[in-house]
C-alpha cells in the first residue's frame, strides 16, 4: 500500500527544460513545488574528468536504462509492434536536467508560419495543398504570442548567436555574441553565399562570454572541448537545467526535488474532474508514495508523458480505425527523414574536427518553413541547412567513408585513417507532418517491469516526409559541390521509417490547439476538461517544425508557468476559451 | 615492453602461437602463448617510457598484468577472436593492428561488463530475432554469448571446410570466412543475419579508438595513426586556425590527473 505523503501546491514529473522550467518559476512564486526525477542525481562533478567517447558515445551513459521500460515500434496499424531493446536504437535522456543536459544546444525559433500552418497554407496555397492523409493543425498560439517567451528561455539559458537575415527582427538581441567560426564553417558560408543563399552562424547554447543570467546564474565560456552532445558539460559553460533553472529552484525552502522518484500514474478524481496527485515508486528501496498535489504538471519526455496519461485513464485515446480520440494522436518527430544532405571528401584540406562544441555550427534558412514558394513543391514546409563541428572523437571519425570502400579490412583502415578530418557533411533539418495512421497507445503484449504495458508507437513516413528529404538532398549537394568537396556524395533517402530512436526529437500525442476535438492541451498547455493538470514538452508539438526542437519547448515551458500561476492565483477553469471547429474532426 | 624487440612479423606470431596452443600445455609456455601475441611492439610504436600503461600494471617479465581472458574461457576460442579482430583492422604501413592494440582483451572485458550482459538492454520476451530486420537488436542472447556463438561457429567451420583452427588458416582463407558471416550466409544460433559479424567489427574498431582505459588502443596506437588527441580541458585558442594540429595524445588518465 502506497504511502501518502504531505499535500503540496504542485507536483512537477521530469527535471528536464520542461519540468526545470516551471519548477523554477513556480518556485520562484513561492509555491511549495515537488520535482520528481526518475533517473539519479547528477551535479556538475558528475561531468568533469570524464570525457570519453566509448561511454557517452558508445554506451549512452546518461540514456535511460532500457531494462525495466522502452517503447514499441511498428509501420502499420495491423502489424505486431516489437521492443526496441538497445540503446543504440532507442536514446531517451535521464537523471538530474533530463535530455536538456545532453542537447547540443543548437537554437532556433520555429517559424510564424509553423505555428499557424494550416491556416496560412490554406491562404496561400489553397486547402487542396494539405493531403487528404495529413492531419495539420494551427498550434493554437501565434508566433508573435510565443516571441516573449522565446525571449524569456533564451536570457535564461544565455544563448549566443547573430540575427537569421531572413528571420523576423529580434525584439531584443541574442544575450551572448555568436560563436567563433572554423575554417569549416566559413567554407559552408563562402559557397552558400556564392549560390545567392543567406547563411549565418548557428545560435548556441554554448555559451559565448561568462554570462549571468536573469535567475543569477552564472555561465562560464564554451572552450570547444567537443565533449559536448550526449555527454554532460564539465564547467557551466552549455546551458542545461543542471546550471541554470534546477540550480534557481533549489535557491528555494519551498521547492523539493527527488530523484529515483519513478511515476506510475497520475492519481485522477473522476466525479470532480481533477488530478489529485501522482503515484510514485522511489528506485532505492522499491516503496511506493502517493504525492497530492493542488496541480500536476507532467513535463517528462514525449514517450513518457503520453504514456503516463493513458496509463492513469485520462483522456481520451485516439483510434485510427474510427479516427476519434485526441491522447496519442498526431505522434510525430523527426526520424530518418530528417537529417539528410550531403557528404564531400576533402583531398588536400585537412579540419581540426576534432574540436568543437554542440552548437558550434554554421546554418541557413532559404528553404525553411515557408521562406520559399511551394507551389510547385510536392511537400509543406522545409528546414534549415546545417553545417555543424560538433567535435569528433576517434571511433565516430574512423567512420567518415567514401561510398563503396570496405567496412573492415586493409582497404577500409587505409581508407578511414585518410579521411577521418577530411570530411564535411551537411543535413536538411526536414519538418515531419503528422497523419491519421501516425499515433501512439498502450502495447498489447509488452511490459515494463511492474507488468504496465509499454508505449506502443505506429509511425510510418507520409509523402511528405519523403519529398521533403529529397529536397534537401538536392539542395545540400549543390552546396557541396560548391564547396569544393573533392567527392560528393548524395544522401539517400531510406524507404520507410526504421525503428531508430536515436535523435532525440520525438514529439506530439498530447498535442495543444483551440479545438478540444483535435487537442489534448490549451495554449497554456493545460488540459482540456481536466483544468489542473497541465502537460509540457514536445508532446505539445501538433507537428514538428523544421528545426531543433529545444528552444520551443523551453518556451513554451514559460508559457505553461504563466498559465499554472493565473490557475492557481487568478482564474480557476479554463484558461482558453474552446474554438471548436467541427468541420477538423 | 619498450625494450622488447620485435622478432617475428604479426601473422607469424599468430601461427606459431596457434601451433604451440595446439601443442603444448603448462607452465611459461601456457601463459606465454598469447601473452606473447600482445607484447610485442611494432618497430614504428615504440611505447614511450613511463607511460601509463606500463609500469603500475606490468609484470615482472613486462606483460601488462590485466592481459588475461575473465570472459572467453577457452583458449582457442579466443586465438580465433583475436585473429579475426586482425583481419577487421590488420596491422599495415600506418601502423599497429588489433591484436598489438589489446582489441581482443578490450573484447573479453567488454563481454563481463554491461555491455556484453545486456544490463542496460530491454530483456524481456516474447523474443523473435527473425521477426524484423529494422527492429534493431531482437536476439534472447545476450552480446557476449553472440560472440561466444559466433566464434564458436567460425572454428567449426574452419575445422569443416579447411580442416584447421581459424586462428592458423592464412589471411585469403580467413577474410573469406569472415565475409560468409558478414553476408549472412552463416547461420550463428540465435542472431540474426550479419548480427554476430558487425557487433565483431563495432567491437574491434571501438577496442582499437576508445581510451586506453578500457584495455585497447594501446599505447594510443590507435589514435596515433588517426590523429585524435583524446581528451582537453578545451580548444580555445587552436580552434580557429587553418592548418591540422597534429598533438601527442593523451587520455583520460593523464586527464584525470590518477595518483589514487
Amino acid at each position: 500500500m502506497a504511502e501518502e505523503l504531505d499535500r503540496v501546491d504542485v507536483v512537477v514529473v521530469g527535471t528536464g527544460w520542461a519540468g526545470g522550467v516551471v519548477s523554477a518559476e513556480l518556485a520562484k512564486a513561492g509555491k511549495n513545488v515537488v520535482a520528481l526525477e526518475k533517473g539519479e542525481e547528477k551535479v556538475r562533478s558528475d561531468y568533469i574528468g570524464v570525457k570519453d567517447e566509448l561511454r557517452f558515445d558508445n554506451r549512452y551513459d546518461i540514456m535511460q536504462n532500457l531494462k525495466g521500460d522502452t517503447v514499441t515500434s511498428r509501420n502499420e496499424i495491423d502489424e505486431t509492434a516489437l521492443p526496441i531493446r538497445s540503446p543504440q536504437t532507442m536514446q531517451i535522456g535521464i537523471d538530474t536536467g533530463g535530455a536538456s543536459v545532453h542537447w547540443a544546444g543548437a537554437t532556433y525559433r520555429y517559424w510564424p508560419y509553423e505555428f499557424e500552418m494550416r491556416s496560412q497554407t490554406i491562404e496561400r496555397y489553397g486547402e487542396d495543398k494539405i493531403p487528404e492523409d495529413m492531419n495539420l493543425q494551427d498550434w493554437g498560439i501565434t508566433y508573435e504570442e510565443m516571441e516573449p517567451y522565446y525571449e524569456q528561455w533564451e536570457y535564461m539559458a544565455g544563448i549566443g548567436g547573430e540575427q537569421d537575415p531572413l528571420a523576423p527582427e529580434r525584439n531584443r538581441p541574442w544575450p551572448n555574441p555568436p560563436m567563433k567560426e572554423t575554417p569549416s564553417l566559413r567554407l559552408f558560408k563562402d559557397a552558400a553565399t556564392n549560390l545567392g543563399l543567406h547563411p549565418y552562424q548557428l545560435a548556441a547554447g554554448n555559451m559565448t562570454e561568462n554570462y549571468e543570467n536573469p535567475d543569477g546564474e552564472q555561465l562560464n565560456a564554451c572552450m570547444y572541448c567537443s565533449y559536448c552532445t550526449r555527454h554532460g558539460c564539465d564547467f557551466d559553460a552549455k546551458s542545461d537545467p543542471i546550471a541554470t533553472v534546477i540550480k534557481t529552484a533549489n535557491r528555494h525552502d519551498n521547492f523539493e526535488l527527488r530523484h529515483k522518484a519513478n511515476v506510475r500514474r497520475v492519481l485522477y478524481d473522476e466525479d470532480e474532474n481533477m488530478a489529485t496527485g501522482v503515484l510514485y515508486v522511489d528506485e532505492n528501496t522499491g516503496l511506493e508514495y502517493e504525492q497530492p498535489a493542488d496541480v500536476v504538471v507532467l513535463a517528462a519526455f514525449a514517450f513518457a508523458n503520453n504514456r503516463l496519461l493513458m496509463l492513469s485513464g485520462i483522456g481520451e485515446q485516439y483510434d485510427p480505425e474510427t479516427r476519434e480520440g485526441t491522447l496519442g494522436r498526431n505522434f510525430n518527430g523527426q526520424y530518418n527523414h530528417a537529417f539528410h544532405g550531403a557528404t564531400g571528401y576533402f583531398e588536400n584540406e585537412k579540419f581540426n574536427l576534432y574540436m568543437g562544441a554542440g552548437a558550434l555550427g554554421a546554418t541557413l534558412s532559404d528553404y525553411a518553413a515557408d521562406n520559399f514558394d511551394h507551389t510547385d513543391l510536392d511537400f509543406l514546409g522545409g528546414g534549415a541547412i546545417e553545417l555543424r563541428q560538433y567535435g569528433y572523437a576517434a571511433i565516430t571519425s574512423s567512420g567518415n567513408l567514401p561510398e563503396g570502400t570496405p567496412s573492415w579490412g586493409r582497404e577500409y583502415k587505409d581508407t578511414s585513417l585518410k579521411y577521418a578530418y577530411r570530411t564535411l557533411t551537411i543535413w536538411y533539418t526536414a519538418n515531419a507532418m503528422s497523419y491519421w495512421h501516425n499515433y501512439v497507445d498502450l502495447d498489447p503484449t509488452y511490459t515494463d517491469e511492474y507488468g504496465d504495458p509499454l508505449l506502443r508507437v505506429t509511425y510510418k513516413f507520409g509523402d511528405n516526409e519523403r519529398n521533403i528529404g529529397e529536397f534537401g538532398i538536392e539542395r545540400c549537394t549543390e552546396i557541396m559541390e560548391e564547396m569544393g568537396a573533392d567527392i560528393v556524395e548524395p544522401g539517400t533517402m531510406p524507404e520507410e521509417f526504421n525503428h531508430v530512436y536515436t535523435g532525440g526529437h520525438y514529439t506530439g500525442g498530447v498535442v495543444m490547439g483551440d479545438d478540444p476535438e483535435t487537442s489534448v492541451v490549451n495554449s497554456y498547455l493545460q488540459m482540456w476538461d481536466v483544468d489542473n493538470l497541465f502537460v509540457v514538452g514536445g508532446s505539445a508539438f501538433p507537428q514538428h517544425g523544421g528545426h531543433h526542437p529545444t528552444p520551443t519547448i523551453g518556451a513554451l515551458a514559460y508559457r505553461a508557468a504563466e498559465g499554472i500561476l493565473m490557475y492557481m492565483d487568478e482564474e480557476e477553469g479554463q484558461l482558453v476559451q474552446a474554438n471548436r471547429k467541427s468541420n477538423l474532426i | 615492453m619498450a625494450d622488447q624487440e620485435k622478432k617475428f612479423s604479426r601473422r607469424d606470431f599468430l601461427k606459431t602461437s596457434g601451433v604451440a596452443a595446439g601443442g603444448i600445455v603448462g607452465g611459461a609456455m601456457f601463459g606465454g602463448v598469447v601473452g606473447s601475441l600482445y607484447s610485442s611492439q611494432d618497430d614504428t610504436q615504440t611505447a614511450e617510457p613511463g607511460t601509463e600503461t606500463e609500469g603500475e600494471t606490468a609484470s615482472s617479465d613486462g606483460e601488462p598484468l590485466d592481459d588475461a581472458r575473465t570472459y572467453f574461457s577457452r583458449r582457442e576460442d579466443f586465438e580465433t577472436l583475436a585473429a579475426a579482430t586482425e583481419r577487421i583492422y590488420p596491422e599495415d604501413d600506418n601502423g599497429p593492428g588489433a591484436i598489438e592494440l589489446g582489441a581482443p582483451y578490450f573484447i573479453d572485458r567488454q563481454c563481463n561488463e554491461f555491455w556484453g550482459r545486456n544490463a542496460r538492454e530491454y530483456m524481456m520476451g516474447p523474443f523473435d530475432y527473425t521477426a524484423s530486420a529494422t527492429h534493431g537488436y531482437q536476439a534472447k542472447i545476450t552480446r557476449a554469448e553472440m560472440l561466444l556463438n559466433g566464434v564458436r561457429r567460425m572454428r567449426e567451420l574452419s575445422l569443416e571446410d579447411h580442416d584447421d583452427e581459424f586462428y592458423n588458416l592464412d589471411e585469403d582463407t580467413q577474410i573469406s570466412i569472415l565475409e560468409d558471416f558478414e553476408s549472412g550466409d552463416v547461420d550463428v544460433p540465435g542472431a540474426a543475419p550479419g548480427d554476430f559479424f558487425n557487433l565483431l567489427r563495432s567491437m574491434t574498431i571501438q577496442g582499437v579508438y576508445a581510451d586506453p582505459v578500457y584495455g585497447g588502443n594501446r599505447d594510443y596506437g590507435g589514435w596515433r595513426m588517426i590523429q585524435f588527441p583524446g581528451p582537453r580541458m578545451g580548444w580555445t585558442n587552436e580552434i580557429e586556425s587553418e592548418e591540422f594540429q597534429e598533438i601527442e595524445p593523451e587520455g583520460l588518465r593523464t586527464y584525470q590527473g590518477g595518483g589514487m
